[in-house]
C-alpha cells in the first residue's frame, strides 16, 4: 500500500473531534452549533410558521425552506456574501434531505424555514451543516422521523478515508456526502463527485453507515444533556 | 416531490393508478421497468454553435451548444483550458418555468452535468491551453430545455455528449513574439471519457429508469448515477425529498451499469 498518512494524523476512518450544542441563539424557536475539526457551522429554525404569500401555500403539508449560506471570512480567500451557485445547490439538497424527515402533514399551510451559516470551512461542510440541523429541529420541537446524521466520505491515494478536511477534499479522487437516518437505515442525502468502482463505492458506504452511526451517538448525548439542563433551570432534577 | 406550482399537476386518482399499474410491472407507457423512451439526436441544424445537438427523449426536447472561446486560465491550473456548464429552462419548455436567472433545478441540472465531465475529464484540458498562465480555450457548455416531459437530466447528458461529440474549434498559432493567430483550420474535440447520466425515479416500492413527466412529479425521489466508461461511477445525486434504502441504491448502480452500454451506442452511432 502507499505511504499516505493523513495530514492530522488519523486514522482512516477516524473522525474529527465534535463538539455540538443546543439551543444557541434565542430568538429562533430552534438552535443548534455543530463543530467537526475546523468546520463550524450554526443553525437555527424558525416554525412552523405562516406562509406568505398565503395562496401558494401548500395545504396538506408544511413546506420546508433551507438557506446555506457560507460567511464571507469563512474561507481562506474572501467570499462574496451573495449566494453562489453552489451554495443554492446545497441549499437544494439539504432542504430535499429534511423534506424526507419531518412530519411534514402535522402542519399544513405553514413553513419550516431553516437557515444555516458556515462559520468556518474545512471540509465537510454540508455534512456538518446538517448534523446541525437535525439537532436545531429537535431543539424546534418540530416532529422526526428519526435524526438525521451525516458524514462524508472519499478516496485519496487509492485510499478510503472518513471525514474529509478541507485539503483532503482538494486533493481527492472521490468525495460522498451521505446522510441518513440511521434507525431506519433510509439514505437522504447522497452526492458523489469523483470516480470510484462499485467495490470501492460498497465499502465507502460501510466506513460512511459506521461513521454515521457514531455522530448519532453523538447526537443523542447532546439532546440527553440539554433536556438535563432545561429540567435543572425548573428545579426539576 | 411537490415542487410544483400551478402549471402541471397530477390529480390523486391518475396518482393511484400508475402505482397501481406499477404494482401490476407495467408503466403508463407500456415500457419496462429499465427502458428508456426512444432517443432521437439531431446535429449540426444551429452552424454558429461550435458543436451542437438536439435529443428528443419521448416527448422531453433538450438542446445542448458548445462555443470554444479564448480565455484566461484559473490561477490554480495555469496549463488547463476552463469548462463552464449553464443550464436553463426558459417558459418555452413547460407551464411550470418562468422567465429569470436559473432556478436551483435549472443549476442543480448543470451542476450534475459539470460532475460527470470534470473527474474523469471528459476531454483533455491540457491540450485546450495555448500560452501556460495566459491564454487557454474556455469550453462553455449551455443546455436548454425546449420541452420538458420528465427526466432532463437524461436528455441533457445526453445532448452534452453528442454536441461534444460533434464540436470543432479553430486551431490558433503562438508566433515567436508571442503574439496568437487564428489559423483556418478546424480541429475535433477529443472525447477521451465518455459519461452517460442515468436517472432512476422510486415510486412507492418501485425504481424505475427515465421517468415521464407524471412519474417523475409522483416519485419519492430520484437518483441520478454517472457511469464513465462502462464501469466506473463517475457521481451520484439524489435529489427529491423521499429516503432511499442501501437495497435500492445498488439496484439502480445495477440496472445503469447495464443500461451503459445501450445508451452509449445510440449517441456514438448516430455521430457521423
Amino acid at each position: 500500500m502507499s505511504q499516505f498518512k493523513r495530514s492530522d494524523g488519523r486514522a482512516n476512518d477516524e473522525l474529527r473531534p465534535i463538539k455540538a450544542e443546543m439551543h444557541v441563539l434565542k430568538n429562533a424557536d430552534g438552535s443548534a452549533y455543530f463543530e467537526m475539526g475546523n468546520t463550524k457551522v450554526i443553525a437555527a429554525v424558525y416554525g412552523p410558521r405562516e406562509y406568505y404569500p398565503k395562496q401558494l401555500a401548500l395545504p396538506q403539508e408544511s413546506m420546508v425552506r433551507v438557506r446555506y449560506h457560507m460567511i464571507p471570512f469563512s474561507v481562506k480567500e474572501r467570499k462574496s456574501p451573495a449566494l453562489t451557485r453552489r451554495e443554492i445547490e446545497i441549499s437544494k439538497v439539504i432542504k430535499e434531505a429534511f423534506g424526507g424527515c419531518i412530519k411534514k402533514d402535522l402542519f399544513p399551510r405553514s413553513t419550516i424555514d431553516v437557515y444555516i451559516e458556515v462559520l468556518n470551512a474545512d471540509g465537510s461542510t454540508r455534512v456538518a451543516s446538517i448534523n446541525a440541523v437535525s439537532l436545531a429541529l429537535v431543539d424546534a420541537g418540530i416532529f422526526l422521523y428519526d435524526l438525521v446524521a451525516a458524514v462524508s466520505v472519499g478516496k485519496i491515494h487509492d485510499q478510503l478515508i472518513v471525514d474529509l478536511t478541507g485539503d483532503e477534499d482538494q486533493n481527492s479522487e472521490a468525495d460522498m456526502p451521505i446522510a441518513m437516518m440511521p434507525s431506519l437505515n433510509k439514505i437522504l442525502l447522497l452526492q458523489m463527485d469523483g470516480t470510484l468502482t462499485v467495490e470501492e463505492f460498497n465499502n465507502l458506504m460501510k466506513m460512511g453507515i459506521q461513521a454515521i452511526k457514531k455522530i448519532y451517538e453523538i447526537q443523542k448525548e447532546t439532546i440527553r444533556s440539554s433536556l438535563e439542563s432545561v429540567l435543572k433551570m425548573y428545579g426539576q432534577t | 416531490m411537490s415542487e410544483f406550482k400551478y402549471g402541471v399537476f397530477i390529480p390523486k386518482i391518475k396518482q393511484k393508478f400508475i402505482l397501481n399499474l406499477l404494482n401490476n410491472k407495467k408503466r403508463v407507457d407500456n415500457r419496462d421497468f429499465i427502458e428508456y423512451r426512444k432517443i432521437k439526436i439531431k446535429y449540426g441544424h444551429i452552424p454558429n454553435a461550435d458543436g451542437c445537438a438536439e435529443v428528443q427523449l419521448g416527448n422531453t426536447i433538450v438542446i445542448a451548444g458548445v462555443k470554444l472561446d479564448l480565455t484566461n486560465p484559473y490561477p490554480s491550473e495555469p496549463d488547463r483550458g476552463t469548462l463552464i456548464v449553464n443550464a436553463e429552462f426558459p417558459p418555452v419548455a413547460s407551464p411550470d418555468f418562468e422567465p429569470g436567472p436559473p432556478d436551483e433545478n435549472a443549476i442543480e441540472l448543470a451542476r450534475i452535468i459539470d460532475r460527470g465531465l470534470r473527474k474523469p475529464e471528459v476531454v483533455d484540458f491540457k491540450k485546450l491551453c495555448i500560452v501556460p498562465g495566459k491564454k487557454v480555450y474556455g469550453l462553455w457548455i449551455d443546455i436548454y430545455a425546449l420541452n420538458h416531459d420528465g427526466n432532463l437530466i437524461d436528455a441533457a447528458g445526453i445532448a452534452t455528449m453528442a454536441a461534444l461529440l460533434t464540436a470543432k474549434y479553430t486551431k490558433v498559432d503562438v508566433s515567436p513574439t508571442g503574439e496568437i493567430i487564428r489559423t483556418n483550420e478546424r480541429l475535433p474535440l477529443e472525447v477521451i471519457n465518455f459519461p452517460v447520466y442515468i436517472t432512476h425515479v422510486k415510486i412507492g416500492e418501485h425504481l424505475i429508469i427515465d421517468p415521464n413527466l407524471e412519474e417523475e412529479m409522483i416519485a419519492d425521489c430520484k437518483l441520478t448515477t454517472i457511469i464513465s466508461n462502462g464501469n466506473l461511477i463517475g457521481g451520484i445525486q439524489k435529489s427529491g425529498s423521499g429516503a432511499l434504502s442501501i437495497e435500492d441504491i445498488n439496484q439502480a448502480l445495477e440496472n445503469s451499469l447495464k443500461i451503459y452500454p445501450r445508451i452509449k451506442e445510440i449517441i456514438t452511432s448516430s455521430v457521423k
